[in-house]
């Protein structure tokens, strides 16, 4: 089954309820998947900072290794932000990459949720209302969300197995449904040279997309591409640094809700998802349709 | 006229006082408040009763319906009227896919679209769509009639057994065993008084119908060896 909500604001008012909204969306939509729920966040983008965000199931040993690791390796302030099982760190962007090689070198059992000028992607095994709180989602700023309440079909129930997935900078994906070609797909894109980490088909979802931008493809285009080459079941809803996207297969079995108003564009698996949003009652409603790219930019 | 608020009412309590049929004696009019998108709302009842929700509702409302006029004043989820027995449902707004699928009796109403596979296995219910209806609606509907006002999607009336499809926008592209058929005056007959029912505001003789071919289900002694 699966639960999505997405909230992408064009009021700037409404940013300091970003977390808050996202996760009474999520949280209405738990009885969807109670295995493991994720969110990935979009603050305000730095020009010359990025963040990383790791996690670690190990996080007193791994972390306290990470501090003075970097402490001895990096010549500047140290910007660590720890949450539970999460650890965002904040660096210029010129020593992201040496940063992303020392996590690598040093601490194995750590994975990289997300990097990017805006994103923080949390995500964790159990329900969301658990990992809301156990990260603070609902206290977060930002100009959109994207939230995902997981029922495993495909793989394992694991951290790496929740939604959202990210294969590239500021840039990720949930997914409802199952993909049936993701294996030819995998081979496709690590032949591409694109790293792929989980078995798991929506990861590969998140990475077709990827390789498509990176070839200079907008997030728009990218998607309509995907129609042609992803087979399977699929409801996506995608972020990148500055847009919002959604895409249904042709059969479009798993459902789908969509709301705009002056202030918002939200996105649940259900209306139950969105009754709490503001001046929800004078939006416009209505089930994307199939084979359709949806998508806004700030 | 009884209200429940499900702001503070469970659903259960809803369900249970509209199916029970004691409490309908003196009590004709219900009204639902704060549907807030649930699901099962006023499922399984068996009374002539009238039913107003005031909101969306989520999936299954109405469903298994047998008597009862249901009015959703919003959109409806996935499922809507699912094997209706008889009675009416109206809804204001769109209703998601499969509405009305495998219904038996009764009229079901949408005013605005009505998602993919509408209709769907429908076994003698009425159906009326004033916008337009997503891809494989109908798909191997058995008898009944369904009438839309707009357009249909992709493969209206897939692996059709008999049931009457009556299309005033565009049909292009037919499911297998799906033809357009003349509009004889019983037809018209038919739908002109659907479309009362259903206040809409449009001429039958607006409307193409399509049926099935009758290639695919009925045995054919050319076939023989193919089975």
């Amino acid at each position: 089954m699966c639960g999505i909500v997405g909230l992408f604001l064009k009021d700037h008012s409404l940013q300091n309820q970003l977390g808050q909204l996202l996760s009474q969306m999520l949280i209405t939509m738990s009885d969807r998947g109670p295995d493991s729920a994720g969110v990935a966040i979009y603050g305000e983008p730095a020009n010359t900072e990025s963040k990383i965000t790791i996690q670690s199931d190990k996080q007193n040993n791994d972390f306290e290794t990470l501090e003075s690791i970097l402490r001895e390796k990096l010549d500047e302030r140290l910007d660590i932000c720890f949450k539970d099982t999460h650890a965002v760190i904040r660096a210029n962007n010129t020593k992201i990459k040496f940063i992303l090689e020392l996590i690598e070198n040093y601490l194995p059992r750590a994975r990289v949720m997300s990097v990017g000028s805006s994103i923080e992607i949390y995500k964790e095994t159990g329900m969301p209302s658990s990992v809301i709180d156990r990260f603070s989602i609902h206290k977060m700023k930002g100009s959109h969300g994207i939230g995902h309440t997981r029922m495993a079909t495909e793989s394992e129930v694991t951290t790496l197995g929740a939604h959202p997935f990210s294969t590239a900078p500021d840039e990720c994906l949930v997914h409802n449904g199952s993909l049936s070609n993701h294996n030819n797909l995998r081979r496709n894109l690590v032949r591409d040279g694109i790293k792929i980490e989980t078995e798991n088909d929506s990861e590969i979802a998140a990475a077709y997309l990827t390789n498509q931008m990176s070839d200079g493809a907008t997030l728009g285009e990218a998607l309509e591409k995907g129609l042609e080459d992803l087979d399977g079941f699929f409801t996506f809803v995608v972020g990148t640094k500055r847009g919002f996207g959604v895409l249904r297969d042709p059969i479009a079995c798993k459902p789908a809700v969509m709301a705009e108003t002056d202030q918002y564009v939200a996105f649940g698996s259900e209306y139950r998802a969105l009754v709490d949003l503001p001046n929800i009652t004078q939006a416009k409603i209505w089930e994307p349709e199939p084979s359709t790219v949806y998508f806004w930019t700030q | 006229m009884k209200n429940f608020d499900l702001k503070e009412d469970s659903l259960s309590s809803l369900n249970e006082a509209l199916q029970a049929p004691h409490d309908h004696e003196n009590q004709i009019d219900w009204q639902v408040t704060n549907p807030r998108g649930s699901h099962a709302i006023a499922v399984g009842l068996d009374a002539p009763i009238n039913v107003s929700i005031k909101g969306s509702v989520g999936y299954y409302c109405g469903g298994m319906n047998k008597h009862a006029n249901i009015h959703i004043f919003g959109s409806a989820g996935p499922g809507l009227g699912e094997n209706m027995m008889s009675g009416k449902i109206i809804v204001e707004g769109d209703a998601s896919q499969y509405a009305g699928a495998t219904g038996n009796g009764g009229l079901l109403v949408v005013k605005g679209n009505a998602a993919s596979r509408c209709g769907i296995s429908m076994k003698g219910i009425d159906i009326v769509v004033h916008g337009n209806i997503g891809h494989m609606s109908a798909f191997m509907a058995q008898s009944g009639n369904l009438v839309v006002l707009g357009n249909a999607g992709e493969a209206l009336g897939d692996s059709l057994y008999e049931a009457n499809l009556f299309v005033r926008g565009s049909a292009n592209d037919l499911g297998a065993d799906c033809i357009e058929k003349e509009m004889k005056q019983k037809h018209l007959e038919t739908l002109d008084s659907l479309l009362r029912e259903a206040e809409a505001d449009a001429k039958p003789e607006d409307f193409r119908r399509y049926g099935s071919a009758r290639e695919l289900y009925r045995f054919k002694i050319d076939n023989a060896s193919d089975y």
